[in-house]
C-alpha cells in the first residue's frame, strides 16, 4: 500500500520533490558574472561567432530569442530597457524605440572606432538619422524569382506577377507591408503611401492578384518553387539561393520598380547590465573578418565596406546578397505608418480572407 | 459484418489524420536535404548536428527544468487545495468557478498580465518567473483532476481508518495519497506537456540565458527551421511513447483504470 511509483515510498517521493524544487529555484537566482545578454532571432548571430567572442574575451554569452520585433518591444518596455545588453532588430522598430525616449542607449562612438567600417549607404537612415543609437548589422530585401524554363516571358518587375499566365503559380512571403508595398510600387506609389484614394486603388489591384497566388509562406517559400507548385515568387535572397541550389533554372530579379529594403541593426538598451561588454561585442562584430564570417553564414547583405576581401568567393558571386549600389539607391524602406496602419491592416485582412 | 469494416475504417481514418503529420516529421528527420521539399536520401546527419547544437541543448534543458519544477509546485498546491476544498461546501463552488478562469482566458492576456505583474516586483525575469508562471497555469488542471478523483473516494474508508486509530498523516499517506496517485500522474504528464508546449507566456516571462525550447523553435523561423528540429521532435516523440509505458507499469494498471 505504501508503494508510490513503484520505487519510492510516499514520504521519500515528497521529500525528493521538495528538494529538487528548491534546488531548481536557487539555480534560477541571478548571479553577477562576466556576461553578455544578446536578444535576437535564433541563429541570427551564428553560434561560431558567439563562441569566438567568448573565447577571445572570456565573457560568457546568453543568447536569447524572439520571433518578431513587436514581441521584443513589449518585453523591453516591461523591463524598462534593462536585462539585455545587445539587441539585433529591424529598422522600423528602432524608430519606435528611439521615439519612446527611455529604451535605448545613446552610443559612445569613441568606444566603437570600427563603426567607420560601415558602408555610408547604410548609415543615417530615417529610423536613426545620425546613427546615435544603432549600428547596421545586415541588410536585405525581398526579390522576385521565377523558373526560367516554366515561364515563357521575362519577369522584370512586380507588375509581371499579375500576368494571367501565372495563374495559381505565384508564392509570396506572408508579410502585409511587403505585399501591399510591392503592389503600391507596381502602381508607381511610395511603399509608405497614406493617401486613401491611392490605397483604395492598391487594394483593387491587390485583389486582382488573388487568382495567381498558390500560397503564402515566410518560412520556406522556396519549397513551393523546388517542388514545382509555383513558378514565380517574391521572397528573400537566402530563400531564392536555396531554390537555386535545388534547381539551376531558378532566376532572380531586382524588381525594376525598386526594391523594398531593410536594414537590421544592433542597439543597446538604456539600462544594459553589462554595458562595457556590449561595447566589446559591437567592436568585435564590426571587424571586417568577423563581419565577413557572419555574412557568409547567414547569407544576408553585408554592410561592412572593409569586409569584401574576407568574403568567400561563393558569397561574392551570389547576386542576391551583392546588390549593386544603383539598385540600393533606388530602393525604398518601410516606415512606421502611424494612423494609416489601420487602413493597411484592413486591406490585408480583406485580401487574405477572400 | 459490414458495420465492423466500416468501424475499422473510421478508426483507421482518425488515426491516420492524427499520425500522418507526425509521421512526416519523423520521416523528414532522416532526409539528407535541408528543405522538406524533396527527399534526397537517407541520413543521420541532422541527429549528429542536433547533438552538437549547444543552443538547442540549452533550450531543451531550460524547458525540462521549468516543466519538472512547475509540475512539482502544481502537484503540491493542487493536492493541498483539493483536500482543503473537499471540506468546503458553498465556498467550493465559488472557488471552482475562479479556478476555471485561467483555463479559458486567452493565453496572450495571461502572458501580458504576468509580464506587467512581474515588472512591479523587484525580481528579474528568468528561471524563477518562468517556473512561477507555468505553475500558475498548471495548478487549475491539477486541482480539477485531483478533485474529480477525490470525489470518488468512499468517505467510509477514511472513517474506518480513524476508528482503527490512524492519525491524519497515516490517513493521508496510506489512503488518500495512493488513491489519488493516478490523478497525480496524469496531472503531472498533462502539466509537463502544457509547459513544454507553451510559447506565448514563456516568451514574455523568460530572461537572459533561459529561452525555452518552444520559444527557440519559433524564433528560428526567421532563418529557416532546420531538420534538426525534426530530429529533436522524433526523439521527444520516442520519449513520450516510452515514458508513459514505464510509468503505467510502475503503478497497478488495473487500479489505474478501475478506480
Amino acid at each position: 500500500m505504501k508503494k508510490f511509483l513503484g520505487f519510492f515510498t510516499a514520504k521519500q517521493a515528497l521529500l525528493l520533490g521538495v528538494c529538487s524544487l528548491s534546488l531548481l529555484l536557487f539555480t534560477g537566482c541571478a548571479t553577477t558574472k562576466n556576461e553578455l545578454n544578446i536578444f535576437t532571432w535564433a541563429d541570427y548571430v551564428p553560434a561560431p561567432i558567439v563562441e569566438k567572442f567568448e573565447k577571445e574575451t572570456g565573457i560568457s554569452v546568453n543568447y536569447d530569442n524572439f520571433s518578431d520585433n513587436e514581441e521584443m518591444l513589449a518585453k523591453l518596455q516591461a523591463t524598462k530597457g534593462g536585462q539585455y545588453d545587445i539587441i539585433v532588430c529591424s529598422d522600423y522598430i528602432i524608430d519606435i524605440m528611439r521615439r519612446e525616449g527611455n529604451l535605448l542607449q545613446k552610443l559612445d562612438k569613441t568606444k566603437v572606432p570600427n563603426f567607420s567600417n560601415i558602408n555610408p549607404l547604410y548609415q543615417n537612415r530615417y529610423y536613426d538619422e545620425n546613427n546615435e543609437y544603432s549600428i547596421p548589422y545586415t541588410a536585405g530585401g525581398a526579390l522576385l524569382t521565377y523558373v526560367a524554363s516554366a515561364v515563357d516571358f521575362e519577369v522584370k518587375g512586380y507588375k509581371d506577377l499579375w500576368n494571367p499566365a501565372l495563374k495559381n503559380s505565384v508564392v509570396l512571403i506572408d508579410g502585409d507591408r511587403d505585399i501591399i508595398g510591392m503592389t503600391l510600387l507596381s502602381l508607381g506609389y511610395s511603399v509608405n503611401e497614406t493617401d486613401p484614394a491611392k490605397l483604395q486603388e492598391a487594394k483593387e489591384k491587390l485583389m486582382e492578384l488573388k487568382g495567381n497566388i498558390i500560397g503564402f509562406d515566410s518560412d520556406k517559400p522556396h519549397n513551393k518553387i523546388i517542388s514545382g507548385e509555383a513558378v514565380a515568387g517574391y521572397m528573400f535572397g537566402s530563400q531564392i539561393t536555396a531554390a537555386y541550389e535545388a534547381n539551376p533554372e531558378v532566376k532572380f530579379v531586382y524588381p525594376e520598380e525598386g526594391l523594398i529594403f531593410y536594414v537590421d541593426n544592433v542597439v543597446v538598451p538604456a539600462k544594459a547590465p553589462n554595458l562595457d561588454n556590449a561595447y566589446k561585442f559591437l567592436e568585435f562584430i564590426l571587424r571586417p573578418e568577423i563581419s565577413a564570417e557572419i555574412s557568409s553564414i547567414i547569407n544576408y547583405v553585408n554592410c561592412n565596406k572593409e569586409a569584401t576581401p574576407f568574403l568567400p568567393e561563393e558569397y561574392l558571386q551570389n547576386e542576391t546578397v551583392i546588390i549593386p549600389d544603383e539598385v540600393l539607391e533606388k530602393s525604398q524602406m518601410l516606415k512606421d505608418l502611424g494612423e494609416s496602419r489601420k487602413a493597411y491592416d484592413e486591406m490585408w485582412t480583406e485580401f487574405k480572407s477572400k | 459484418m459490414k458495420f465492423k469494416i466500416l468501424q475499422k475504417f473510421y478508426i483507421g481514418l482518425i488515426l491516420l489524420f492524427i499520425y500522418l503529420p507526425i509521421a512526416l516529421v519523423v520521416l523528414y528527420s532522416f532526409n539528407e536535404s535541408k528543405t522538406s521539399a524533396a527527399w534526397t536520401g537517407f541520413s543521420f546527419k541532422w541527429y549528429s548536428s542536433l547533438f552538437r547544437n549547444k543552443g538547442i541543448g540549452n533550450a531543451l534543458m531550460v524547458s525540462l527544468k521549468v516543466a519538472l519544477s512547475s509540475a512539482v509546485i502544481a502537484t503540491v498546491v493542487g493536492t493541498l487545495g483539493a483536500l482543503g476544498m473537499n471540506r468546503l461546501k458553498r465556498l467550493r463552488i465559488l472557488i471552482n468557478g475562479l479556478i476555471y478562469i485561467p483555463l479559458v482566458i486567452p493565453e496572450i492576456i495571461m502572458a501580458v498580465s504576468l509580464l506587467v505583474f512581474f515588472s512591479f516586483l523587484p525580481i528579474e525575469y528568468g528561471m524563477l518567473t518562468l517556473i512561477l508562471s507555468h505553475a500558475t497555469f498548471c495548478i487549475p488542471y491539477m486541482l480539477i483532476l485531483i478533485q474529480i478523483r477525490l470525489s470518488t473516494l468512499d468517505p467510509l474508508t477514511v472513517e474506518a481508518a480513524r476508528d482503527l486509530g490512524a492519525s491524519n498523516w497515516e490517513v493521508f499517506f496510506t489512503i488518500i495519497l495512493p488513491f489519488i496517485t493516478p490523478a497525480l500522474i496524469s496531472g503531472n504528464l498533462l502539466c509537463m506537456a502544457l509547459s513544454l508546449d507553451d510559447v506565448v507566456i514563456s516568451f514574455f516571462v523568460s530572461g537572459p540565458g533561459d529561452t525555452p525550447l518552444a520559444v527557440k523553435i519559433f524564433s528560428m523561423l526567421r532563418l529557416g527551421v532546420t531538420p534538426e528540429i525534426n530530429a529533436l521532435c522524433t526523439l521527444m516523440l520516442l520519449f513520450s511513447f516510452i515514458a508513459p509505458i514505464f510509468i503505467l507499469n510502475s503503478v497497478d494498471i488495473k487500479k489505474f483504470f478501475g478506480g
